[in-house]
């Protein structure tokens, strides 16, 4: 497809017919979140839109988000989302590496100066340049560099987005999240560890359709993905309403999909598309198969006093935390995190490792 | 592949339903039947953005069952359109060329748009069938 030609006119040239076109709007406004009645709007802006640039930033990632994106095999819908957008460089999936890489980028830039998309997964460590690096250039740098020509920056995964667990306490590398070092630029944070595949390729399509970002939340997460709670969206709710919980990830309460709240899920605090939308092709989400959701698209959840604390516990004993409250003078929540910090140096000291049993004795606890 | 089975004398009963939402759908398609009769309004589900526990789909299509007509579709990947034995109300399911479910609706219509032959195809079978036969004139 030249940059050129309109996405109508490319698939007409690939010898897509009219009904197959309709056919991939309607799976693109289903992919967007949109009501199927915005149908013949999205055809009529599909129809004239251009190719756009995409330059994607990897930093300090596991390449989870790149992974999750490209296992989704959907070749006639994200594929064309795909094959409708120029991606211009990434430096997993490129073949060409080092100064022939930059060079891509770079000329890509310089092509399409205010109008290519920035998408980053990753998150910049600021203590020290050299934690992470790309052709001997620094993450921040880079990031920098290439946010000053973009039409707008989408951070794909919870560590572009949040910092993620780069950042989770103690945070060595000093890492941030993109927002924290752009601010004259629109962010799209696509959050997740990693973000569902057809959330990220919905967002790119949005943008390609309408030629504009979405509605963002206060955590400038597209509200059509991040709109409402897994909690309220879960089909486990209505468990919840009647006060059913599983009690053990093995008790009756498990076996019969009761409600996860009492075994550390954190639906209720979460904002993601898991439950409707689903993983691999809709078959699941973590909750069907039976696990609490960790809360992965919200900031610092690696941090969020653990995964199998029920969120309405306190992450200590309550009674001890009431003996440090009498003891420093402090007021308890001080308290709790004094103690808090406490276990972690102790921990770190003693590079204690967390075992199944330690998980299953907190569940029971709880 | 999507399972319907023919039409049988299935019953939701709520009990049995875990998110509760198949009854209410139902009642969404009854109304927009009613709405296809009086106004002619064509209503499209998206079964996508709906909670469903696992079952309660196939609950739902097992309730709207298989009627008269089934349609095989190969435009980007294969689409089956498939007539509920409530005429008017269509199953249709998108798949890409991997066989992946990409999308799947609920229709109320008399007919789901992507059945009908579309002008911009139509026109472009006529200038390839005029290139068939070059010896026919307008």
């Amino acid at each position: 497809m030249s940059k050129d030609e309109t996405l109508g006119e490319a698939l007409r040239r690939q010898g897509i017919s009219r009904r197959g076109f309709l056919k991939f709007c309607a799976a693109t406004a289903s992919m967007m979140a949109l009501p199927p009645s915005m149908v013949p709007a999205i055809a009529a802006a599909l129809e004239k839109a251009m190719r756009p640039s995409v330059i994607w930033l990897s930093f300090q990632e596991c390449t989870g988000c790149t992974e999750s994106l490209t296992r989704s095999h959907s070749p006639t819908v994200e594929g064309l989302i795909f094959d409708a957008i120029s991606l211009d460089y990434h430096h997993t999936l490129q073949a060409a590496s080092g100064s022939a890489a930059e060079a891509a980028r770079e000329a890509a830039m310089e092509e399409n100066y205010g109008k290519y998309i920035l998408v980053v997964d990753g998150s910049i460590p600021t203590a020290n340049p050299g934690y992470s690096t790309i052709a001997g250039i620094s993450n921040k740098s880079m990031l920098l560099d290439t946010a000053k020509g973009a039409a707008a920056i989408v951070s794909v995964g919870t560590c572009a987005a949040y910092g993620g667990i780069p950042k989770a306490n103690p945070n060595p590398t000093g890492a941030v999240a993109v927002s924290d070092l752009i601010k004259d630029k629109p962010i799209i944070n696509v959050p997740g560890c990693p973000p569902i595949p057809v959330v990220i390729t919905g967002v790119l399509a949005h943008f390609l359709t309408f030629g504009s970002i979405p509605e963002l939340d206060a955590l400038g997460r597209p509200k059509a993905y991040y709109g409402q709670s897994i909690h309220d969206r879960c089909y486990r709710r209505p468990f919840y309403d009647k006060g059913l919980f599983a009690n053990s990830f093995d008790d009756e309460g498990a076996k019969l999909g009761w409600c996860l709240y009492k075994l550390g899920c954190k639906g209720p605090t979460t904002y993601n598309a898991c439950a409707t939308t689903k993983w691999n092709e809709g078959t699941s989400f973590p909750i069907e198969a039976g696990h609490p959701c960790l809360g992965c698209s919200e900031p610092d959840f690696w941090d969020g006093g653990g995964f199998y604390k029920a969120l309405s516990m306190p992450t200590e004993d309550i009674t001890r935390a009431a003996v440090y409250a009498v003891g420093a003078g402090a007021a308890a929540g001080v308290a709790l995190g004094a103690m808090n910090r406490a276990k972690k140096t102790r921990a770190v000291k003693a590079h204690e490792k967390v075992t199944i049993n330690d998980l299953e004795k907190g569940a029971d606890d709880d | 592949m999507l399972h319907v089975t023919p039409a049988t004398e299935l019953k939701v009963e709520p009990a049995e339903a875990l998110t509760c939402n198949v009854q209410p759908l139902l009642h969404e398609i009854r109304h927009a039947l009613a709405r296809l009769l009086d106004e002619g309004g064509h209503t499209v589900i998206d079964l996508r953005s709906l909670p469903l526990a696992p079952g309660e789909e196939q609950q739902l299509l097992d309730e709207l069952g298989q009627g008269e007509v089934y349609a095989r579709l190969h435009a980007l990947g294969p689409t089956e359109i498939i007539e509920s034995r409530y005429p008017g109300v269509w199953i249709v399911v998108h798949y890409n060329s991997s066989d992946e479910v990409i999308g799947k609706f609920i229709e109320v219509c008399d007919i789901p748009n992507l059945l009908r032959s579309q002008q911009q195809d139509i026109q472009q079978g006529l200038e390839q069938l005029q290139a068939q036969l070059p010896e026919v004139t307008n």
